[in-house]
């Protein structure tokens, strides 16, 4: 009778944990997304549908992770939400209001690191504040602030090039957040790097969070990264994308790597895989059996 | 026991010591055959050189005639009961050999003008100098910003690259008449052919470097909030600027190749003109001795832009110059090499 009440146990959440999602959902909605749609013509003539009535809401300092099989469609939605790309139909609010275009209350990471190679670390920084009509004095103290927040004031002067992928990265988070944004777009931000230096990258955008008033919506497909970072995880499913679960993750803050083998985020560990690691067995091709080996042993 | 350096292994650069000693050699071969040719008389050399005549009449010390000729001429002689003439193998006029260009080097600047308006060999370059690069910066002045608009809006492309390509294909040379009806036989026609020459490929050489701009950038700089203006000025062009520069690099040596038609255009002149002029009165060691300055005039400005190049743009990516290996080089003091 242990196992029902087991796959319940990613639902269990502690007083406090929910006294703080009671507390979030009463901030008001900072991102909004309506019944989006996004399908792309395919060159066969016909349509793929990338995203289907797709329906979420981003309370003000949440911090959202978006999850999913490969192809089900996170890069697409994060670009509407950006504004790169148009929803086929449906709508993104920010604060209430429909967006359109790409803008700086929307800032954005992207996997690849996107540094202009052209500029110092610190007018990398700058750019965003500069393009707002900020006065460049002023944009430079405001972009040494910044570099001071993600630790790197000592690379200020060095172009991206001589930079590591995760201080690239962090350049990128600060210059994503220097013109203030409300929502802050994370595409597999930390895709690239070593896994040393991942879950340091975790550690310190938690910190950053900490300390700045912005919503986080962060796509992975690394399940402990998301469950880490979370506040709630919204599970995708592909063909079409569309929202299979969403989870208020119960590991209480302030997040802490030894808690990865603590109940609660082992629970919702094991309901992350049901959701996402069935579909992916239907999916994974059967290889045909082909023995191309003469040694006698057997690696099994 | 150290292991053989690999030469053929593809991408992978030789040692510094090897690249230097390459490079030297890219230059020592050809001179190299250039002397065997000009010094060993066993080879080649198809003529004679007198030098007593004899009693060929028609000899005389110094004159080049054929092998053939020669002995025909001397056996005729010594059936006449005279002397034949001796000579050695020699090269046709054509080609001197490495000492006399060496030397026609220093004397091609030191000859004074042989008619009294002509000019000395300083002046005929700096002239060819002034075409070159009046013709190269009113080419870049138009050419460079429309290369960029056509990279950067695909409609200006649309509009402006069929008919840049169509007159891309018509040689410079052939508007040479309608450069001098339209603006006269002095220099202005001269810089028209050295403009016509190169813009058009510019324009497509250009466009095709700002068009290949990663777009990542451009979503990074509008989720920033550039705007169109500022995402070409701050973004599209800045990108490719180092590109650019090494583009208009390789489009200043297709300006130099024009040099030569454009300045037979109206009135001959500049170092064209002494060419001409040097193969008229023969003097092919004068000859060479110019095209090497030229060419040594587009390597010397070639690597010099490029040293430039690495300065103004700080954020490349340094690849190991030529010039700083080989000062390392020369600092090694018998060290050795790696
Ligand atoms: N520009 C496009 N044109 C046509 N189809 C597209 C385009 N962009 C995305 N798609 C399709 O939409 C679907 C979702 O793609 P998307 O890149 O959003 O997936 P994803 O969840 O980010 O995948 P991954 O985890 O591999 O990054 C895919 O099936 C893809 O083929
Ligand atoms: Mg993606």
């Amino acid at each position: 009778m242990s196992a029902p009440t087991q796959a319940q146990d990613y639902l269990r959440q502690a007083p406090a944990v929910a006294e703080r999602f009671r507390r979030l959902k009463e901030r008001p909605v900072v991102l909004e997304v309506r019944d989006l749609t996004r399908s792309f013509p395919t060159a066969a003539g016909k349509e793929v549908t990338a995203l289907r009535n797709l329906a979420f809401a981003a309370h003000r300092r949440e911090f959202t992770c978006i999850i999913g099989p490969s192809g089900c469609g996170k890069s697409t939605l994060i670009r509407l939400l950006a504004g790169l790309d148009e929803p086929t139909s449906g709508e993104v609010l920010l604060d209430g209001k429909p967006v359109s275009g790409p803008c700086p209350d929307r800032g954005m990471v992207f996997q690849g690191y996107t540094l202009f190679p052209w500029l110092t670390v610190k007018r990398n920084v700058m750019f965003g504040l500069q393009m707002a009509g900020m006065e460049k004095g002023q944009a430079e103290a405001e972009a040494l602030q910044w570099l001071e927040l993600v630790g790197l004031i000592k690379f200020k002067d060095a172009y991206p090039a001589q930079l590591s992928g995760g201080m690239k990265q962090r350049v990128a988070i600060a210059r994503a957040l220097a013109p203030n944004p409300r929502v802050l777009l994370m595409d597999e931000p930390f895709g690239a790097l070593d896994a040393q230096t991942r879950s340091q990258m975790q550690h310190h955008l938690l910190e950053i969070w900490r300390n700045v008033d912005v919503t986080i919506l962060f796509i992975t497909h690394d399940l402990d990264e998301a469950i880490y970072l979370a506040d709630r995880i919204l599970v995708l499913k592909a063909h079409p994308g569309e929202v299979q679960e969403l989870i208020e993750v119960p590991v209480p803050r302030p997040r802490h790597p030894a808690q990865t083998n603590s109940p609660e985020f082992l629970a919702v560990r094991r309901r992350l895989e049901e959701l996402i690691h069935p579909r992916l067995e239907e999916t994974v091709e059967k290889l045909p059996i082909v023995r191309l080996t003469k040694a006698g042993d057997d690696v099994e | 026991m150290t292991r053989r350096p690999r030469w053929f292994a593809v991408g992978k650069e030789p040692s510094s010591r090897a690249r230097i000693t390459l490079g030297l050699l890219s230059f020592l071969l050809p001179l190299g055959i250039w002397a065997l040719v000009s010094y060993v008389p066993w080879i080649w050399h198809p003529l004679v050189r007198v030098s007593v005549p004899g009693t060929v009449e028609w000899f005389k010390p110094d004159l080049l005639v054929e092998h053939a000729v020669f002995n025909e001429e001397n056996a005729k002689a010594v059936a006449a009961g005279g002397t034949a003439a001796t000579g050695t193998p020699a090269n046709p006029i054509f080609l001197p050999a490495p000492h006399a260009v060496g030397r026609a080097l220093w004397t091609a600047f030191a000859t004074p003008p042989i008619l009294r308006d002509e000019l000395w060999l300083h002046q005929s370059l700096w002239l060819s100098i002034r075409t070159i690069f009046w013709g190269f910066a009113l080419s870049s002045l138009i050419g460079v910003p429309l290369g960029i608009l056509c990279g950067a809006y695909p409609p200006v492309a649309r509009l402006t690259e069929p008919v840049v390509d169509f007159v891309r294909y018509m040689p410079a040379p052939a508007f040479g008449a309608l450069a001098v009806a339209v603006l006269g036989i002095y220099g202005a026609p001269k810089i028209a052919v050295i403009f016509l020459g190169t813009f058009f490929q510019q324009v497509l050489v250009i466009a095709n470097t700002v068009r290949r701009h990663d777009p990542a950038l451009i979503e990074a700089a509008q989720t920033l909030g550039a705007g169109p203006r500022q995402l070409l000025l701050r973004v599209i062009v800045p990108s490719c600027l180092i590109d650019l520069y090494n583009d208009q690099r390789i489009l200043l040596g297709w300006a130099w190749t024009y040099l030569i038609v454009a300045e037979v255009v109206g009135i001959s002149s500049g170092i064209t003109f002494f060419i001409n002029q040097q193969a008229k009165y023969r003097n092919f060691d004068n000859v060479y001795a110019a095209i090497i300055i030229i060419g040594v005039i587009g390597l010397v400005t070639d690597q010099g832009l490029a040293f430039i190049g690495r300065r103004i743009f700080p954020w490349q990516v340094r690849r190991s110059s030529r010039l700083r290996a080989f000062l390392a080089l020369l600092g090694r003091k018998g060290g050795q090499g790696v």
